[in-house]
């Protein structure tokens, strides 16, 4: 064995390295950002994106890609508002519709994508522009909540539901009362099933061998479009559960609340790539991705950035990070060429 | 003597220390059609990429009307007037232009015109068309013309630049007999026009119609050139394929009971049907030039294709396989050809591509794998087989070609199948890997049927008890290796012999 090159090394751990240097460099100029409240401040923000980019993975190891995921979410938010707020039912009737919901879209792209034959960017990007459409429909364009005027003039009386509500802003005893949001343990909860299913189970191993050569895993005997479907309903089901949280947390059917899901969820799973030199994606380099955007994004709030800077030092990132990945990892592009 | 429109001396090509082209003599003479016969890696298809300028030959000289040729790109290759077109048809046309573009399609490229004439460029298309005797609307999209059309489009394009060469890479391989038809007749008036061909096919009934001289190559030479009134084309094959065997150590073990038995098998809608039957024990070849059915086969029993009639039966149970996946699950297993295309998975390491077929076996309770279990069994397989490498962890593609391809033909071998399948296994792979490969592959045949897909001879001799000879997509031969009469195998193999059924 040689030992590993500077090159070998930089690809390997540069990006953490980045991150802990980031971290540094925030605490030295705001004490603040080292604080717990800090630290579980960043994990909130990342917990929606986080999840849906963990679902975006899947979609990825297969080869494919889903740019339906931050409609699902949105699509998820109104339709558990209208479920609660409208039809005036209650906490789990809403959960369990808007997961249904996500692994429909999910088995429908899948069908058009594998069955139709339809380019996976172009049915995912349809399918966005249906549901963006779509979840206005019922109210004809209008936000969700109690009290709204409804077509036939009477007010909207339900309520959402106390316990659904839990779920976004609950708030767990962990050393410090009241530290650790409900959403940030299902983000944990979530990506360690999802590194578990992709690295450790013979279906998260399946599906990377139909991501390497679709072709040499259907001669094996895989039924590859059967997965393809699945990691689209899996991308499906991880949206709707991010959008769930969403509603959760803000109360109400919001139409121009999830704007910026489906890039800040994407750049996540696009980072994830470069973590640990792992040229291609997975669970846990999506995570740190995630993690990544989130102290950034944290540790500029602090030091007042404007907004708009934010949006243009995410993209440079992306840019660094997809570099990373396909330039200085070369021998595993050169290899697959 | 006539006009050499190419004469090629000692040319010879690399890649890294794989020596492709070792010297290649070769004279193409104006208005005569030179077909160029080849085994897979004889060297054909660089010889072919020299000439129109894909690759730059290492030595050697080329010399196009005696002046020399050494094109730095396709575009200049063609300007000097020297046309191919490819085998893949959609290579040579765009789509979803009309077919008037297509033909101008070159001029377009030069860029010399700013603005297109509509009308002018319909009349120089039609002209050009005519040319070669195509009689289409040239408004049409090339998108809805049939695939034969499009052929002859890329033809007439290539034609409208008065090539001194032209190259036609296995062009029937996608055309129906008609159509093939209409392609030799287009020949037989540029031949007349005293254009040089250079024809690649292994397909005998176009060899015949067309060849006046037949040039076989072989390992990165040509190993024989045949010319004159009545061509030899036994001679050719055996050239091509060759049949140098020093020794062959085959010992023919008595045949089990039989495992598999297909009747009234047609593969094609024009081939005629065929009876088959396999036992458990013996390992059987299929040989037969490029095209000639044996992947089809193969791919009727793997469940990848379904036959146009007959009936198939395993361990007396009809075996009609939707999907490759219930094949395996019947017992039948295909270790297919062209490893990088269709078995390698470049991502995975060593251990991961040995397990991929049989992930269950591997797996415990919520599909965990279980690492133990994986590890022995890759480390089995790797022992079995030979396989030379650092670790079971290391990727793929650090392994050589042949111990890549004993990984890949090792995966099928981890578990007992019923029918093994092994298409084209000696592909790619040095001499060492190939004895590795075969001896596995005998010493492991007890209790089921195999099936070994080959199209050069030498390795159907070194591995099979029996050989099955297919021509036209029917199976045409059949022999126990044992003092083998070659002359008559050959024969079958170039489809002339048994009174075999010429297509029409």
């Amino acid at each position: 064995m040689t030992p590993p090159s500077i090159t070998d090394l930089a690809i390997r751990y540069g990006f953490l390295v980045l991150m802990a240097g980031l971290i540094i460099v925030f605490s030295m100029l705001r004490p603040a950002f080292l604080s717990p409240q800090s630290a579980v401040f960043i994990l909130q923000s990342v917990a929606i994106t986080g999840i849906l980019a963990l679902g975006v993975t899947a979609t990825l190891v297969v080869d494919g890609f889903d740019l339906s995921i931050g409609a699902v979410a949105t699509s998820a938010l109104m339709l558990s508002a209208y479920v609660m707020v409208i039809w005036e039912m209650g906490a789990v009737a809403a959960v369990v519709l808007c997961l249904l919901m996500g692994a429909g879209v999910g088995l429908i792209n899948g069908l058009l994508i594998v069955k139709m034959r339809v380019p996976d960017l172009l049915a995912t990007l349809g399918m966005m522009f249906l549901l963006v459409g779509l979840q206005r429909i019922p109210t004809q364009g209008n936000s969700i909540s109690t009290g709204m005027v409804l077509p036939d003039g009477s007010a909207a009386e339900g309520t959402f539901a106390p316990g659904f509500l839990m779920l976004g802003r609950h708030r767990i005893d962990f050393v410090i009362e009241d530290l650790v949001p409900l959403s940030v343990v299902f983000l944990i909860v979530i990506a360690v099933l999802t590194w578990v299913f992709l690295e450790l189970t013979r279906h998260g191993r399946v599906m990377y061998a139909i991501g390497s050569n679709a072709q040499a895993a259907a001669l094996a005997g895989i039924n590859v479009g059967r997965y393809r479907i699945a990691a689209y309903m899996i991308s499906g089901v991880m949206a709707s559960i991010g959008g769930i949280l969403l509603a959760a947390r803000l109360g109400r059917g919001d139409v121009a609340s999830g704007n910026n899901l489906l890039l800040d969820s994407v750049a996540a799973a696009l980072i994830g790539f470069a973590v640990l030199g792992a040229a291609r994606p997975n669970a846990f380099g999506t995570a740190i991705g995630a993690l990544f955007v989130g102290i950034l994004l944290q540790g500029l709030t602090m030091l007042n950035a404007p907004y708009y800077t934010q949006d243009f030092i995410k993209g440079a990132v992306l840019v660094v990070a997809l570099v990373f990945t396909f330039a200085l990892s070369g021998r595993v592009g050169r290899a697959r060429a | 003597m006539p006009r050499h429109a190419i004469t090629i001396r000692g040319l010879t090509k690399a890649f890294g220390r794989n020596a492709v082209l070792r010297g290649v003599d070769l004279d193409l003479p104006a208005g005569q059609v030179t077909v160029l016969m080849g085994a897979n890696g004889a060297g054909k298809s660089t010889l072919v990429k020299a000439l129109c300028g894909v690759h730059r030959a290492d030595g050697g000289e080329i010399l196009l009307d005696g002046a020399a040729f050494a094109p730095p790109g396709p575009a200049a290759a063609l300007r000097a007037g020297v046309v191919t077109v490819h085998q893949s048809i959609n290579d040579g046309v765009v789509p979803d232009l009309d077919v008037a573009s297509n033909l101008l399609l070159d001029e377009l490229a030069d860029g010399r015109t700013l603005f297109l004439n509509a009308r002018r460029m319909r009349d120089e298309a039609c002209r050009i068309a005519a040319a070669v005797g195509l009689d289409i609307d040239v408004t049409r999209k090339v998108a809805g013309l049939p695939l034969a059309d499009r052929q002859l489009v890329a033809i007439a394009r290539a034609m409208a630049r008065r090539p001194k060469l032209l190259i036609l890479d296995e062009p029937t391989s996608s055309l129906s007999l008609a159509e093939a038809q209409r392609l030799f007749a287009l020949i037989d008036r540029l031949r007349a026009d005293g254009v040089a061909i250079l024809y690649i096919s292994h397909r005998m009934s176009d060899i015949r119609r067309l060849a006046d001289r037949i040039v076989a190559m072989r390992d990165g030479q040509v190993s024989g050139l045949f010319e004159g009134g009545s061509l030899d084309y036994a001679g050719a094959i055996r050239a091509m394929l060759g049949h140098a065997i020093t020794e062959v150590d085959i010992t023919i073990p008595p045949p089990g009971p039989v495992v598999l038995e297909v009747a009234g098998l047609q593969l094609k809608p024009d081939a005629r049907p065929f009876d088959l039957r396999l036992h458990a024990g013996e390992v059987v070849a299929v040989t037969g030039l490029v095209g000639s059915g044996k992947s089809a086969l193969a791919g009727v029993l793997f469940g990848l294709d379904r036959p146009v009639a007959g009936r198939i039966v395993l361990d007396g149970r009809p075996h009609a396989p939707a999907d490759p996946g219930r094949a395996v699950a019947a017992g039948v297993f295909l270790a297919a050809k062209d490893r990088l295309a269709n078995a390698v998975i470049p991502g995975f390491d060593i251990q991961r591509n040995l397990t991929l077929p049989f992930t269950p076996r591997h797996a415990g309770p919520l599909g965990l794998m279980r690492r133990a279990s994986e590890r022995a069994q890759a480390l089995r397989s790797i022992r079995d087989m030979g396989v030379v490498c650092q670790g079971l962890r290391d990727g793929i593609l650090t392994l050589s070609g042949g111990n890549q391809q004993k990984v890949v033909v090792g995966r099928w071998l981890a578990e007992a199948s019923r029918l093994l399948i092994l298409d084209e296994p000696f592909q790619g792979v040095d001499i060492q890997a190939r004895q590795d490969i075969g001896r596995r592959i005998r010493d492991s045949a007890a209790g089921r049927a195999t099936l070994v897909m080959c199209a050069e001879l030498d390795e159907a001799l070194e591995v099979a008890d029996r050989i099955l000879v297919m021509s036209e997509h029917t199976i045409v031969g059949d022999h126990r290796n044992e003092a083998i009469d070659l002359t008559r195998l050959m024969a079958q193999v170039a489809g002339s012999m048994d009174g075999m059924r010429e297509p029409a």
